[in-house]
């Protein structure tokens, strides 16, 4: 036994400290260093750049609210592959409820500039429904979630072909267009993040996350219903991927079959890094935020020092793995205990 | 002795289970008084685990009944029994180690301000009120309600695991094997609450292999041989020895000083 732990005020004074703390000084960390490579091979700065601060962040809101969505899921040991399958399907959809009368070949000519309100509800209705899809196999069919989103992956991205036979969807109307314009990506994923961790630190939600999370069986005895609990979780998740469907094709004022290709890897990295627990039951919003800032800045960061994309993924990779090998050390010394 | 008797709690006719072709347990006949302690004995596979899993409703009887409380019930479920007040602590203790006591207490149970079915809000200060108050009522001394579950001793964490059962004013508590996975002092702690339920007046049914622990804290014994009660005495007119013969079934060759006595 070591002289700190011994003494229960040297680690007090550690364990009062909110664990975003450390995450928040890696991203000041990351930042700082691209700073420092920023004057000795581009001579300008890297954060005194609103533009640049501002396009890292409206490009990191989708993630970002995907990644909401996908912390919920992990905090209750679960996964949630289907993000950006989901995101592109429900994107779609809100997208050809949201075309104007002036566009002459709309999917559904006798439905053109309907109010704004339905291509958002839609939206979100079909992310909802994708994602109780997930739910309900995980829960009743006991199948692993890897499994069951994995397979949602694939056939959410099935059915991006199968709605529009591979044509782009666009010409919306201006109420439409608003949602994604300026700014508000940033607002949205701000208020979505500050809803979400509302739910999960305020309430019988969240508690239940948690619980499901670090025991499932102790949740089950305690008499909480383990299966309607999981598919609530994953419904309001594939909602959350609904929405970011709607802000992008809004932002882009364009839905592809191909939108938000790989989202959900990126939303998980954030999500992993931000510090929540592969393993359940750990794990908060306030982590992602960070998390996925810090996945924002080493993307703007490369593409700044002008380094090749590839480049960005392979750190991306490595940071993962290197994150994920943390958090299985954490938790393997604290099961010894 | 004009002793009053206390009503009965719970009470067996005829319980059997058998799974296949196996008898695991047979026609047993169990009475429990409203105030009694009593301790569940016996050699692996006797039928005490298959009893407890009956009469908490993991399992459903072959055929007999379970009369709780003065009623016929017919448990399907575990929370089937827990709402008719049964209470169970699980050898495994059941707990989340990522949340703290309070939030272990309440589980499944939250306290709320107002119904907003899951959405509703906790009320956390009512749930760190009430847990003080169980803690204080059971003799359990946690210094910091506040830390996370795993982070705490086996014995602090079935402390609170029994506190749990005990709080929600439960009508019987079944324990197995309360103190299998503690150390001494830790076991000595788990022992103190377990009289402190008895001063509550909360009745108990214990599984146990430890009969040190049996004598110190029940009245009453149940052993239990191949599936069939083969003996209830009460813990003041016995000794060990009466225990472990009724236990393997070899009436002498038991020393008195043996030593798992």
């Amino acid at each position: 036994m070591s002289a700190a732990a011994t003494d229960p005020n040297a680690l007090s004074i550690f364990r009062k400290l909110p664990q975003e703390f450390g995450i928040a000084l890696v991203l000041v960390g990351i930042a700082l260093v691209f700073e420092a490579l920023g004057w000795i091979f581009v001579g300008q700065s890297f954060i005194l750049n609103q533009r640049r601060l501002v396009i890292m962040i409206l490009q990191m809101s989708i993630i970002g609210i995907v990644a909401v969505g996908v912390t919920q899921v992990i905090i209750m040991a679960g996964i949630d592959l289907s993000g950006g399958s989901v995101l592109g399907f429900a994107g779609l959809v809100a997208a050809s409820l949201a075309q104007t009368s002036d566009y002459a070949r709309a999917v559904y000519p006798n439905l053109t500039d309907l109010p704004v309100i339905v291509p958002v509800l839609a939206g979100i209705a079909i992310g909802g429904v994708l994602g109780f899809i997930n739910g309900g196999l995980i829960a009743l069919t006991r199948i692993p979630p890897f499994i069951a989103t994995l397979g949602m992956l694939v056939a959410a991205r099935g059915l991006c072909r199968w709605y529009t036979s591979g044509a782009q969807v666009s010409f919306f109307t201006d109420d439409f267009a608003v949602i994604g314009s300026g700014l508000s990506p940033v607002f949205i994923f701000l208020a979505v993040t500050l809803l979400f961790h509302i739910l999960l630190r305020y309430t019988i939600y969240g508690r239940r996350t948690y619980a499901i999370g670090s025991n499932e069986e102790a949740a089950r005895v305690a008499g909480i219903d383990v299966s309607r609990h999981k598919m609530l979780v994953y419904t309001l998740a594939g909602g959350l991927y609904g929405l970011a469907g709607i802000v992008i094709t809004s932002r882009v004022l364009t839905a592809q079959s191909g939108t938000g290709i790989m989202y959900e890897l990126d939303a998980i990295s954030a999500v992993v890094i931000g510090g929540t627990s592969l393993f359940g039951g750990k794990g908060r919003m306030t982590g992602t935020l960070i998390g996925v800032l810090i996945l924002g800045v080493i993307t703007s960061g490369f593409i700044f020092l002008r380094v090749d994309l590839y480049y960005v993924n392979i750190v991306k990779g490595a940071l993962i793995v290197v994150v994920v090998i943390a958090d299985t050390l954490r938790n393997k010394r604290k099961s010894k205990q | 002795m004009a002793h009053e008797p206390a009503k009965i709690i719970l009470k067996t006719e005829g319980l059997t289970k058998h799974y296949g072709g196996v008898h695991a347990l047979e026609d047993a006949n169990f009475t429990l008084c409203a105030d009694e302690h009593v301790a569940i004995v016996g050699d692996n596979g006797a039928g005490k685990s298959t009893f407890v899993r009956q009469i908490t409703g993991v399992e459903l009887p072959t055929s007999g009944n379970i009369y709780f409380d003065g009623e016929l019930v017919h448990f399907t479920s575990p929370l089937d029994a827990r709402n008719a007040g049964i209470e169970s602590v699980y050898q495994n203790l059941a707990l989340a180690n990522d949340l703290d006591v309070p939030a272990n207490i309440f589980l499944g149970r939250e306290e709320t301000y107002f119904n907003l079915g899951p959405f509703s809000f906790l009320n956390e200060r009512k749930m760190l009120r009430r847990s003080l108050e169980v803690l204080a009522r059971t003799g359990v001394k946690i210094p910091d309600l506040k830390i996370q579950m795993g982070s705490m001793s086996g014995g602090q964490r079935q402390c609170v695991a029994i506190s749990r059962s005990a709080s929600f004013a439960s009508k019987l508590i079944i324990m197995d094997e309360p103190t299998a996975a503690l150390g001494v002092q830790e076991t000595t702690q788990v022992e103190q609450i377990i009289r402190n339920l008895k001063s509550n007046g909360i009745p108990l049914i214990m599984v146990s292999h430890n009969l040190r622990q049996v004598f110190n804290l029940v009245d009453k014994i149940w052993v239990f041989r191949q599936g069939r009660i083969v003996g209830e005495v009460e813990t003041a007119k016995t000794d060990g020895n009466e225990i472990v013969s009724l236990i393997t079934g070899v009436k002498q060759g038991v020393h008195e000083q043996a030593s798992y006595i």
